[in-house]
């Protein structure tokens, strides 16, 4: 039971006025937070306003990325964010689930605890360091595997050019696998959490049906979780889009598009990261500032859908309570 | 031809299969990463990494002090504004605005705020301070750094607060303090030990962050407390070093990540102990 504030206090004006400015103070101070995010807007809109202006509707979908022709384009970041997040998620998706599957359904109690915080430990490294041990630790190692990789995955029509090139370890898919072991923390917790809050009776009227574990988990928990599970790979998805540091140190920072995965590339974050500071004319420094409204309008709107699907199962469980 | 029951059967044993190799998959992930930088970095820990500042290229020698005392400095300076921000915001929406409807957008763009890229956060630092000042700075990356921080701090102290029992505050109210009373020596002080680990794991996500030092807090290579001028930290002296071609440069920056890497688990470690079950979720 929450007590809200006396709107009306019985007792003298000085303790009126106190409880009033305490209320506005923090009050204030909560708007500025959420307000900052319009500041975000805005500011990154007023300095990548000459890019904008300039180039138009163009900048979206020009491939162009030339400072010393003063020519600026943002598609080849945008289809590299994409690309490299969507690796990322086929890795994370099935692993979370099988994650949060392992520690809601089958762990026994004393194996839950050291499971899910060695899961959020991987969440707690800073992306610098995923960065580096990608770059100094994985991707030589990643290297000797795509010789094998060009050699099957590549023989496969259809889909064979996104696996030939050369075996440089750096690149497109292993900047995306990295990605993916980095958003694996944060799907599994809100799988695992959703999954945890399933009721007990639905679960156990299914498994008195003589459903098996895997049936349960699929035609149980997953329907009942459903919009809660797509909130969190959505979050992942978010987290995924605006990596910066992991990903500048191993997609290998090409400022074109190739058929191949296994090919060097760019992200909107990397070029950033990469570029920002030895960005000398006005307008080559506004573009870069234009890719960082561009991902953070994305972001945005992914986590904003996020947040929407997660709200959907907590009104959920509030109406259950 | 297989029966309908073994089939079932089979395909559950497969499927929980691959759910204890998804886990093992994630731990073996985690333990890769440690052991790495475990190997490469606690042997490159020496006293001259706390004593001397950052080497030129090519030279020999040299330490990270400078980095560690400009990181200091930048948490530091995270912690002063960010946490009474964040606090002060938090309990609002626990206190205040619970049920209302302003407090849910309010708590729901928090959320946006504390899943934003930091580069995007590291450019709007760099739009609003070093634009208009002309110059990169330590206090701008201070400035960066707070506000990720804040959504954090705001998220934990709003959580934490909640939690705090409706009867503790019927109690005090009748016995008639007034709200800001009530707040300030009641329900902060029943929620202190979570609204500190809310700080704690605060400063665990942003002693790691490199992307909004770039623009902001930029480097230096050499000893400086100077607040209005380019300062070293950790984060970017590791991102410099790691990339670079000298090998004395590269085992020093391993060094800085095993010593980055400990201090954040130890804060979360921490945080952990301090909190036991009812952790938040940041």
């Amino acid at each position: 039971m929450k007590v809200t504030a006396p709107r009306s206090a019985p007792a003298g004006a000085s303790r009126l006025s106190l409880d009033v400015l305490f209320r506005k103070f923090t009050g204030a101070i909560a708007l500025l937070v959420t307000l900052s995010l319009a500041g975000i807007l805005i500011a990154l809109t007023r300095e990548s306003w000459p890019a904008l202006h300039r180039f138009g509707w163009h900048f979206l979908i020009s491939t162009a990325w030339d400072p010393v022709s003063d020519d600026y384009g943002a598609l080849v970041f945008i289809v590299g964010t994409v690309v490299s997040s969507v690796i990322a998620l086929l890795l994370a998706i099935p692993v979370s689930f099988g994650i949060a599957l392992f520690i809601s359904e089958m762990a026994p109690r004393w194996l839950r605890e050291p499971v899910s915080a060695a899961v959020e430990l991987l969440a707690a490294i800073p992306s610098i360091i995923y960065g580096m041990w990608g770059l100094l630790v994985f991707a030589p190692w990643f290297g000797n595997l795509e010789p094998w990789i060009n050699d099957h995955l590549g023989a496969i029509p259809w889909i064979g050019a996104l696996f030939q090139g050369p075996p440089m370890g750096i690149g497109m898919l292993a900047a995306g696998i990295v990605l993916g072991v980095m958003i694996i923390p944060f799907i599994a917790a809100i799988m695992r959490d959703v999954f945890l809050v399933t009721p007990q009776a639905l679960k156990e009227s299914a498994y008195a049906m003589g459903a098996t574990t895997w049936e349960v988990a699929r035609y149980v928990i997953l329907p009942y979780t459903r919009t809660a599970v797509t909130g969190g790979i959505f979050l992942g998805l978010g987290r995924a889009l605006g990596e910066t540091m992991a990903v500048t140190f191993i997609i290998g920072n090409a400022n074109n598009l190739s058929a191949s995965l296994l090919m060097p590339g760019s992200s909107i974050a990397s070029v950033i990261a990469n570029e920002f500071t030895e960005a000398t004319t006005h307008l080559y420094k506004s573009a870069l500032l234009a890719l960082g409204l561009i991902l953070f309008v994305i972001t945005f709107a992914v986590l904003v859908l996020a947040k929407l699907l997660l709200l959907r199962l907590d009104r959920m469980e509030g109406r259950r309570a | 031809m297989i029966s309908r029951y073994r089939r079932r059967r089979l395909l559950n044993a497969f499927n929980l299969t691959m759910a204890v190799l998804a886990t093992v998959f994630g731990v073996f992930w985690l333990v890769w990463i440690l052991w790495t930088t475990i190997r490469f970095g606690a042997g490159a820990v020496n006293a001259a990494l706390f004593t001397q500042d950052t080497p030129a290229p090519g030279a020999s020698g040299g330490g990270l002090r400078n980095a560690f005392v400009g990181s200091l400095i930048l948490l530091g300076m995270a912690v002063a504004i960010g946490a009474p921000v964040g606090v002060l915001a938090g309990t609002w929406l626990a206190e205040f605005a619970a049920r209302r409807r302003l407090g849910a957008v309010v708590r729901f763009l928090n959320d946006i705020l504390l899943s934003a890229p930091s580069i995007v956060i590291g450019l709007f630092a760099y739009a609003i301070i070093v634009d208009p000042s002309g110059r990169f700075s330590a206090y701008s990356g201070g400035v960066a750094l707070a506000l990720i921080l804040i959504p954090v701090v705001v998220r934990t102290t709003d959580e934490m607060l909640r939690l705090v029992p409706g009867s503790l505050r019927e109690a005090a109210i009748a016995l008639g303090t007034p709200y800001w009373k009530l707040v300030t020596r009641i329900t902060w002080k029943a929620a202190a030990s979570g609204i500190l680990t809310g700080i704690l794991l605060g400063i665990a996500r942003i002693s790691g962050e490199t992307a909004p030092l770039l623009f902001t807090a930029l480097n230096n290579q050499y000893w400086s407390t100077d607040l209005g001028h380019p300062i070293a930290n950790l984060p970017v002296v590791i991102f410099q070093f790691a990339m670079s071609p000298y090998s004395n440069w590269q085992s020093m920056a391993w060094a800085g990540a095993f010593i980055a890497v400990a201090f954040i688990l130890l804060l979360n470690l921490a945080a952990r102990m301090l909190l036991g079950r009812r952790r938040p979720r940041a």
